[in-house]
């Protein structure tokens, strides 16, 4: 097991200097994945606001090989490079021994709108990438509109909350659930609050041969309004009310959930702790928070039955 | 040793590329352009052409690919038409803008709607201003030499800028013709190897590519991309004269057809040439003095050598295979008359617009008959409005 001391003794790839936001989840998640590969990697960015905040010319936060060129094509990027790795070094191009990794970093946004498509062709394709989506669930770089990652019922600029609307009215998409359906070797789903098992699955999924996905739930404390310093402790409770299970799945099939709550939180717990959620707590709106937690149940029990191996109880 | 083949436009692409032999092909099915891409595969499947090839799920992920495949540092290819080009008009910037030489070849069609599988330019007039290289292909032959030259100039340090090699669809692109192949060592002899700038896959020396421009730089940036394309234009003319020099076939902005002494001239690209030219044998051997310009280099477009070539012409007929609402006249018409209003002599010659064979409507020799005589009437009756478009074949 990686301790807190070697893992800060690896290189940052990713340097301070930056322009993200105080609290932001995305420099803890990217400081554990950048430190997970043991070759020198490739990274494919796509718009958002970890590419906005560390590549402002003339400045770079990056020390390794970063590419940035539009919204929702990362996978499609990083596979026009991994190809032409594998082509220079089957030509005898690029030195046989010299190993890279590659990795796209999308938002949810990319990863489940716009660049679903180029995400599944890439992985339906085969070549040998991480994908990297840092879920906020929401379109944060433009402000926090809704994307079909945010959750049922939160409030967003473009499903604002009202006496007619309470917020956003449809369910997330289960993106972990679509990529799993593609059968690719290694889906994953982890927080920043379980950095060792957030280490370890990236870890995998650097030495996976082919397509591996993770899937990140990310806090944004500017638009979930949210004090900075609870960041870290909201993806647990994410954890604790099954909001945000931590999981994997090899080849498809495999599944093990990495991380059972002793005693399953209920969602209020959640709700409560951002304002984007406030308005459910009007009685008129219980309706919702119910619908939420039969969800949330429905999920977790679907995780439960479809484990196929199991772990210890670690926590 | 040179050899003939009979092939059509596509396959005359796919035996380019092959011989240039890129690293990368990045393959996604749009017609006409299809049989480039299948030919290629075929090429990689039977093992001697040792490339990787994309299948992208998209026109915009195909893009996509040929970006992240040219900036990790290798040779890229890929081929398109009319909606996939136009799919991919978001990344046309990115790619010149990061200045990655990748070359397409578009076999151009119409663009939807009303959706339509034939030959026009509406495809790559639309993705005029994308910062690439056009060059336009009269026939299978001009467009194998255009792909082998395309690489040269895509790569040449003084350039590195994307280039899109036309070739109409459907008529072109399909044609059967006799082409003279090049020998393949020569093909690699007169391009010469990939020397990119940077790559992505070079972990010792890493770079960020794509950054974040504020005011404070995005102007300088831009306006610093188009020493690529300035530069292109000597490039492109010297390239033109070493494979004229190495292969027999020379290749400049453009063909003058007997214009040197003619009154009035056709401008045109690409395909209808052919019966352009026969009917100013035609004319000419009825005594009139006419002549035709066949443009090869959309980007970058050769005003000053345009001028030249046209100025002490009569009157013009400017025929554009694209509509452009809302503009007066086509983009090729609005570039050579643009070209021509700088003359120090004032005595301008009348440039009309025409646009013909939209959606694959033919053009015939009858037609640019009577094109000739309508601008000869136009001129002697000195009207009005210059400006007017005409449509060629069009029912009415």
């Amino acid at each position: 097991m990686m301790t807190l001391k070697e893992l800060a003794e690896k290189e940052d790839l990713l340097t301070a200097g930056h322009g993200l936001c105080a609290g932001c989840a995305i420099f803890p998640i990217l400081k554990v994945v950048l430190r997970a590969s043991q070759y020198p990697m490739v990274v494919s960015n796509d718009t958002g606001c970890l590419q906005m905040t560390t590549s402002h010319f003339p400045r770079t936060s990056w020390k390794l090989n970063w590419i940035h060129s539009a919204y929702g094509n990362s996978a499609a990027i990083v596979s026009g490079i991994e190809a032409m790795y594998r082509s220079l070094k089957k030509q005898g191009k690029f030195p046989l021994e010299k190993e890279l990794k590659f990795l796209a970093i999308a938002g949810d946004g990319a990863a489940n709108d716009a660049g679903l498509g180029p995400l599944s062709g890439a992985v339906e394709r085969g070549h040998h990438f991480v994908y990297l989506c840092l879920d906020n669930q929401m379109y944060a770089s433009t402000g926090g509109q809704r994307s079909s990652a945010t959750p049922m019922g939160a409030a967003a600029p473009d499903t604002p909350a009202s006496d007619a609307l309470p917020g956003k009215m449809q369910a997330r998409k289960n993106i972990a659930r679509i990529m799993t359906a593609h059968k690719i070797p290694y889906v994953a789903q982890s927080a920043p609050w379980i950095w060792q098992d957030l280490y370890k699955k990236a870890e995998r999924a650097f030495e996976t041969p082919g397509p591996a996905y993770l899937n990140i739930l990310s806090p944004c404390p500017f638009e979930w309004k949210t004090p900075t310093r609870k960041t870290i402790e909201l993806t647990r409770l994410a954890a604790d009310t099954c909001i945000w299970p931590v999981y994997e799945v090899k080849n498809g099939t495999k599944l093990t959930i990495n991380y059972k709550p002793r005693q399953k939180l209920p969602v209020t717990r959640w709700l409560q702790s951002q304002p984007r959620f406030k308005h459910l707590e009007q009685s008129e709106n219980k309706w919702i928070v119910d619908k939420i937690q039969e969800e949330v149940d429905k999920d977790w029990d679907y995780l439960l039955s479809a484990e196929t191996e199991p772990k210890h109880r670690d926590n | 040793m040179a050899s003939i083949k009979v092939l059509n436009g596509n396959a005359a692409v796919a035996e380019a590329v092959g011989q240039v032999h890129p690293d990368v092909v990045v393959s996604n099915p749009v017609a006409p352009a299809t049989p480039i891409l299948e030919r290629i595969a075929s090429f990689i499947a039977e093992g001697w052409l040792d490339a990787e090839i994309i299948n992208a799920e998209s026109a915009y992920s195909a893009i996509s690919a040929c970006i992240g495949a040219s900036a990790a540092g290798g040779r890229v290819i890929s081929a398109t038409a009319s909606q996939g080009l136009a799919a991919m008009h978001e990344l046309l910037f990115v790619a010149s803008s990061l200045r990655l030489p990748i070359v397409i070849a578009v076999a151009n069609r119409a663009l939807s709607a009303p959706i339509n599988i034939h030959a026009d330019h509406s495809d790559a007039m639309a993705q005029r201003d994308c910062g690439w290289i056009q060059l336009f292909s009269e026939n299978s032959q001009e467009t194998y030499d255009n792909i082998i030259q395309a690489f040269k100039i895509a790569e040449h340090p003084d350039v590195r800028n994307p280039v899109m090699v036309g070739l109409d669809g459907f008529i072109t692109s399909h044609e059967m013709t006799n082409i003279w192949l090049v020998e393949t060592g020569e093909v690699t002899d007169f391009v010469g190897k990939c020397n990119p700038a940077y790559s992505l896959l070079d972990s010792n020396n890493p770079v960020t590519v794509g950054s974040l421009d504020t005011p404070d730089y995005y102007f300088e940036h831009k306006v610093n991309q188009l020493q690529g394309m300035e530069n292109a234009r000597k490039v492109i003319k010297e390239v033109g004269k070493e494979f004229g020099d190495r292969f027999s076939r020379y290749y400049g902005y453009f063909e003058s057809y007997k214009l040197e002494d003619a009154e009035y001239a056709i401008v045109l690209m690409s395909s209808a040439a052919g019966a352009a030219k026969e009917v100013v044998d035609e004319l000419r051997s009825n005594g009139e003095h006419v002549g035709l310009l066949k443009l090869r280099v959309f980007r970058p477009f050769p005003h000053q050598e345009l001028k030249e070539a046209l100025s002490h012409l009569e009157a013009i007929a400017v025929l554009d295979r694209a509509l452009i609402p809302g503009s007066f006249g086509g983009p090729l018409f609005n570039e050579t008359r643009a070209a021509l209003y700088d003359m120090e002599d004032k005595n301008l010659p009348l440039v009309f617009p025409y646009v013909y064979g939209l959606g694959g409507r033919d053009i015939t020799i009858d037609n640019f008959r009577d094109v000739f005589r309508d601008i000869e009437e136009k001129n002697t009756e000195k009207i009005e409005i210059k400006t007017e478009l005409a449509f060629i074949n069009l029912r009415q």
